[in-house]
């Protein structure tokens, strides 16, 4: 066997440039969400002088461990606002980017097992359909005709009393995106800098300048923090403090099975959100373990829940098997509504705290996070999502629609 | 599954824990004098420690009594339990009690 037999290597997606000495904008971290705020910085501002430093590898955090879930059912105005402007983005981004990364609008169901879990639901039809979101409430026969493996029998310990559906909702292939993300703002100009750790922040009186990198000082006239579950560490490092709890959460696949589940089921109540992925496996998500952790790695007991949920609501997983389970670290706030905002040092930007809903919002992220750092002025989308909202008491409350128990 | 010594009953499963975040957060010493910044603060401000991490536990299937875990937030290992109104232990001498109750344990009542 020599190296002559294996086939050439395609063509790279990005380049991997060494970190100039100056940029524009550095962004720290190269997620979906680092990635989609440097391509709407290149394309929509026409800020191309930009740097992606990534400690690890491009999109290995998160954006590599999420269930994958798009939807914009978001209860309060803010949230279905921002959420239903990503959405809107999802749609157009596949021909926009030139890369079918797999965007299925399949809909997703969110269960309600209690007559206070309808009540909320009805409500939260009610309010995305006034915010012009695509929702409709299901009775339990509904539900059973859109998702014929789920079952809606009264002989559960948590019976399915009805769904709210989103019919566009649905999932993407989570890698592709950044991949899609990534080569268009590579071709624009953006430097994606891997196995560059962000060490420390260069300070001119209140004004960050710069960063310490384990690769040496790169300096900025702006620094973009886009790190979820390791934003406080590094806001830390910049002296300031975030509201933010960083928790593990988890999930697993099943072995590849034909395609039997042809939506998203969500379920709060028991804690478990289940789809096929187009390969064929199941996907499944927990809620987040209950401590602060930053091993990507979670406790058993919180699977073994998880799975007992998925297999009370879909009998025939009874017969699939665990493949593997993984941890990510994710980033809560106290309302579970993200912070996009301006800092109190100087031209130092913070994208954090999307908790266990942050794929789903990668293209808002990115569309509203490069507005604020291009003209220093939250976008009218983000302007509701500034950290000054933990201080003033405007909290953002999604803890009901973020769906994952935290 | 972590393994958390109650300072009453003993090691036992997380499952019979509830978890209650940062540890030794006192409450506004004269609450009328803080302003909103300080309220932030003190309501919706925590530390997230990546390392050795001071958090509040409760026995909730036990004892039902709170108590403080120093425990690494990166490797999960619990560096040591101790009561409410006890100090916070330094992680070198926590580790060296952990090693002397495990030590204990082994050789005790279980």
């Amino acid at each position: 066997m020599t190296t002559e037999s294996l086939p050439e290597h395609p063509d790279w997606l990005w380049r991997n440039p060494e970190p100039r000495s100056s940029y524009d904008v550095i962004i720290v971290g190269a997620g979906g969400h680092g990635l989609a705020t440097a391509y709407y910085l290149a394309k929509v501002h026409g800020i191309t002088n930009v740097a992606v430093l990534e400690k690890g590898w491009l999109a290995g955090g998160n954006m590599a461990r999420n269930t994958t879930i798009i939807r914009s059912n978001y209860l309060w105005d803010e949230s279905a606002a921002i959420y239903e402007h990503a959405l809107k983005l999802w749609e157009q981004l596949p021909e926009e980017l030139d890369y079918d990364f797999l965007f299925s609008q399949r809909g997703v169901l969110n269960l309600a097992h209690t007559l206070q879990d309808v009540r909320e639901s009805v409500r939260r039809v009610n309010a995305n359909k006034l915010n012009g979101v695509d929702a409709e409430w299901l009775e339990p026969d509904e539900v059973a005709k859109v998702c014929p493996i789920l079952n809606v029998s009264s002989d559960t310990r948590y019976p399915v009393l009805g769904a709210t559906y989103q019919p566009r909702a649905g999932i993407a292939k989570h890698d592709h995106v950044a991949w899609a993300l990534a080569r268009r703002a590579d071709e624009m100009g953006v430097d994606l800098i891997q196995g560059c750790e962000v060490t420390g922040f260069v300070k001119d009186g209140n004004r960050v300048v710069g960063v310490e990198t384990n690769r040496g000082r790169i300096n900025a006239g702006r620094v973009a923090l886009a790190a979820a579950g390791h934003s406080s560490v590094l806001a830390e490092k910049a002296g300031i403090r975030l509201p933010i709890q960083s928790h593990p959460l988890q999930a697993l696949v099943s072995e590849l099975h034909e395609p039997v589940h042809p939506t998203v089921v969500m379920s709060n109540h028991v804690h478990v959100y289940v789809s096929q992925a187009h390969k064929g496996e199941l996907v499944m998500g927990a809620g987040v373990d209950s401590y602060n952790g930053y091993g990507q790695r979670g406790s058993f007991h919180v699977i073994e829940h998880q799975m007992a949920a998925a297999v009370e609501l879909f009998p025939i997983f009874a017969r699939a098997h665990v493949l593997r389970t993984w941890g990510g670290i994710v980033d809560t706030t106290p309302d579970a509504s993200p912070i996009i905002s301006t800092t109190e040092v100087e031209n130092l930007y913070v994208n954090c705290g999307w908790g266990t809903g942050g794929f789903k919002g990668t293209p808002a992220a990115g569309w509203t996070f490069a507005h604020t750092i291009a003209t220093g002025e939250p976008h009218a989308l983000n302007a509701p999502f500034a950290l000054d909202r933990f201080t003033t008491g405007a909290l953002i409350d999604e803890h009901g629609a973020a769906a994952v128990a935290h | 599954m972590l393994l958390i010594s109650c300072p009453w009953c003993g090691p036992r499963d997380e499952t019979e824990y509830h978890y209650g975040g940062q540890a030794h957060v006192a409450y506004p010493h004269s609450p009328a004098d803080l302003d909103d910044r300080q309220w932030a603060e003190y309501v919706f401000y925590r530390d997230n420690t990546k390392g050795p991490f001071a958090e509040r536990w409760m026995h909730s299937t036990g004892c039902r009594r709170w108590f403080n875990v120093l425990r690494d937030t990166v490797t999960n290992e619990v560096l040591a339990a101790y009561r409410i109104g006890e100090p916070r232990p330094e992680p070198q001498q926590a580790a060296a009690h952990a090693a002397a109750q495990a030590v204990a344990h082994a050789g005790g009542e279980r």
